[in-house]
């Protein structure tokens, strides 16, 4: 994953088809790990709210081009596409989705909190906006040890009407810190067109008023997003403190896979599937002298990617439930199968407790 | 045997871990000028304008930050200048601090602490004066911290520094003029472990932060009503040291529990129900649980006054538990 940052798309053909390639691979991956999970969910493997990034895939590809291990994102609870797009492992991920053990975050969290630290995937967040406030800390940290990276924030367009952030951009631009706020808006909070409630002049105007300047793109470009996003972060390396990407996007699925989404009329959905950021790559990848052969490999080769974690999901076992007590805290941990009597251990062993309780110390 | 004041014991404590460790830090509204009580003061001039941060008016990412900010590796000392404006930042700190280890599966850790300053003080009035200790201390992954004394005003917030989970640190507003004798050495106290602040044998008083010096005021009443009362103070609240607890009540058989919070619902009933759990049948009277009426503190001094138990409410409890025998 680790690539040279502040990389522009190359101006030769060649250079700028092998980088599509790539983006259209990492894009396919996404769909098709997606794709899975909702398959999965059909099956009763995974369970839980699924919420489905199918059709945004290029945001998270573009932004990751330019990003190396060490920097940090902070996600969403759409956030299948972050994290792999950053280079988490796959079936970490889908093992975490079938809720079964040695995954991603030991069953613990699902799809709502997929994270993989090891290559600075720093979660997926139930709470909308709640990734602003954590990777503007998490820039102001890895500056205050002296670490030579940067953080990203993805959140929705819904995040915007929340106060953190408010909050976050004023206080990177305040603190100048090196981080590159991204706006996937997908038009939805929700099950609420996010138009219908915001007023003013939109995102990147709200991101300028708070002193952090904005580029707002066609966010299903994949192309576009790698070259503002090349852009943008060479110039947060740089030192030139927050910036924000503002990336017009759709969310082509409902809320969740369970959301049929009736509140959209047919005819805009449809219309939006025309727009598909991997069809329109794959547009761009003929027109660059690829034939429907190679580029349906790409997708065969992805799909099949996932369809291995897949098999390996569903061999894999359930945690076990005393796994349900683990990471919790070290101090006052809980005790499994403590819950009726003293559900602690204040300094190691609980003797005289348990002795108490025997009655063998009276 | 040297003495210093419960805000110099928690000055002294952060100045040392800050020199201690390059990835301790500090962020909140005027820490530069000091911090609303001076418990910062001379912190920012010592240890610059980046480890001792004044920051926005922006609770949520005061909080929010202090959690990034550990997870890259730091270890943040967050301010938020009055408990009751941590209210601001609850889902930083109970939805993210306290669940980020459990949710990703141990992969991070978030090492903050929050420093709360709670409690009645000075007229403080309904949003300036509250006690949530029984919110953290419900809350899976929170440790949550207490201090009565300069001691442990000292030492609980060193600890708490150096705790790798997040700690909720609760500074008594009233008690930053207090002074007492200093630990010994430097080292942090040990979390979870409280401290018989007097020893006695006819009935125990649980108590923690301010309520342990009305709980002292009282037991001296009782003393003189010849009742030898067992102080204890908890010092930590989650974990809190029920075996402390429990061997103290096993021997004096009556247990009184004096809180400054609103009494319903308050972490006094979790002492009382663990106490009664454990030991029920052995005790000579019914458990009794002190604490302020469920109103918002007032302003004007009576006001105020209505909400505070204070050593005469404790001290007549103690009488009442040594009276009166347990009803079958």
């Amino acid at each position: 994953m680790t690539q040279p940052a502040d990389t522009a798309p190359p101006a030769t053909d060649n250079g700028r088809r092998r980088r599509l390639i790539d983006h259209h691979a990492t894009m396919w991956r996404i769909r098709a790990f997606e794709r899975a999970a909702e398959d999965g969910l059909a099956a009763g493997h995974v369970n839980g709210a699924v919420h489905m990034s199918i059709g945004q895939e290029a945001v998270p590809t573009g932004v990751a081009a330019h990003l190396i291990t060490e920097d940090v994102i902070a996600s969403t609870h759409r956030g299948h596409g972050h994290s792999i797009a950053k280079g988490a492992d796959l079936n970490g991920m889908m093992l975490e989705l079938f809720g079964r053990a040695g995954g991603a975050c030991a069953g613990k969290g699902g799809s709502m909190h997929i994270a993989d630290f090891k290559v600075g995937m720093l979660g997926a967040n139930g709470v909308v906006g709640a990734g602003l406030p954590i990777a503007v800390g998490a820039a102001q940290g890895l500056r205050l040890l002296g670490r030579a990276a940067i953080a990203v924030c993805y959140f929705g367009d819904g995040a915007a009407n929340r106060g953190p952030f408010l909050e976050s951009l004023n206080w990177a631009a305040v603190f100048k810190l090196p981080v590159l706020f991204v706006c996937e808006d997908n038009n939805w909070s929700a099950t609420t067109r996010t138009a219908t409630m915001s007023a003013g002049p939109g995102i990147a105007a709200r991101s300028e008023a708070l002193g952090v300047p904005a580029l707002s793109i066609d966010g299903n470009d994949v192309e576009a997003v790698d070259e503002a996003a090349g852009r943008l972060i060479g110039l947060i390396r740089g030192g030139s403190g927050p910036r924000l990407l503002h990336a017009r996007t759709y969310r082509l699925k409902g809320h969740t896979v369970t959301d049929a989404a009736p509140y959209r009329p047919a005819d805009e959905v449809a219309a939006r599937w025309e727009d598909d950021p991997i069809a329109r790559n794959a547009a761009e990848l003929k027109a660059l002298g690829l034939d429907d052969d190679e580029i349906a490999a790409i997708e065969v080769a992805e799909t099949a990617r996932i369809a291995a974690s897949v098999t390996a999901a569903l061999a894999a076992p359930l945690p076990d439930t005393a796994a349900a007590f683990d990471d919790v805290q070290d101090i006052g941990r809980p005790r499994p199968g403590a819950e009726q009597g003293q559900a602690w251990s204040t300094h190691g062993a609980m003797g005289g407790i348990w002795a108490l309780d025997r009655g063998t110390q009276l | 045997m040297s003495a210093f004041t419960y805000i110099e014991g928690a000055r002294r404590a952060l100045a040392e871990e800050l020199e201690r460790d390059h990835r301790v830090w500090a962020l909140g509204e005027d820490l530069g000028r000091g911090g609303v009580f001076k418990q910062y003061d001379g912190l920012q001039a010592r240890f610059g304008a980046e480890r001792v941060v004044d920051t926005p008016i922006s609770e949520a990412t005061i909080m929010g930050a202090a959690v990034g900010a550990a997870l890259v590796g730091t270890r943040p000392v967050v301010e938020m200048r009055f408990s009751d404006f941590a209210l601001c930042a609850v889902d930083e700190l109970v939805n993210q601090a306290a669940k980020n280890r459990f949710m990703f599966g141990g992969q991070g850790r978030v090492p903050l602490v929050v420093r709360q300053p709670i409690g009645v003080w000075r007229s403080s009035g309904a949003q300036h004066s509250q006690s949530l200790e029984s919110w953290w201390v419900h809350i899976p992954g929170l440790v949550v911290t207490a201090p009565a004394t300069p001691a442990d005003a000292y030492g609980l917030l060193k600890a708490a520094i150096r705790a790798d989970d997040p700690v909720v640190h609760l500074e008594h507003k009233a008690l930053w003029p207090l002074t007492g004798p200093a630990p010994e050495s430097d080292a942090p106290a040990e979390l979870g472990r409280g401290r018989i602040a007097r020893p006695g044998r006819d009935v125990t008083i649980v108590a923690w932060s301010a309520a342990v010096h009305e709980a002292m005021a009282a037991a001296n009443i009782a003393a003189a009503r010849g009742v030898d009362v067992e102080v204890i103070d908890l010092r930590t609240l989650w974990p809190w040291d029920a075996e402390m607890v429990l061997s103290s009540v096993a021997r004096t058989r009556r247990l009184v529990v004096a809180q400054e919070a609103v009494r319903d619902a308050g972490f006094g009933a979790e002492i009382v129900a663990t106490v009664t759990e454990a030991l029920g049948d052995r005790l000579e009277t019914r458990p009794i649980r002190l604490g302020a009426p469920r109103i918002p503190v007032g302003y004007s001094a009576p006001l105020e006054a209505a909400y505070r138990v204070g050593p005469d409410n404790i001290a007549a409890a103690l009488l009442r538990a040594v009276a009166s025998p347990a009803a079958a």
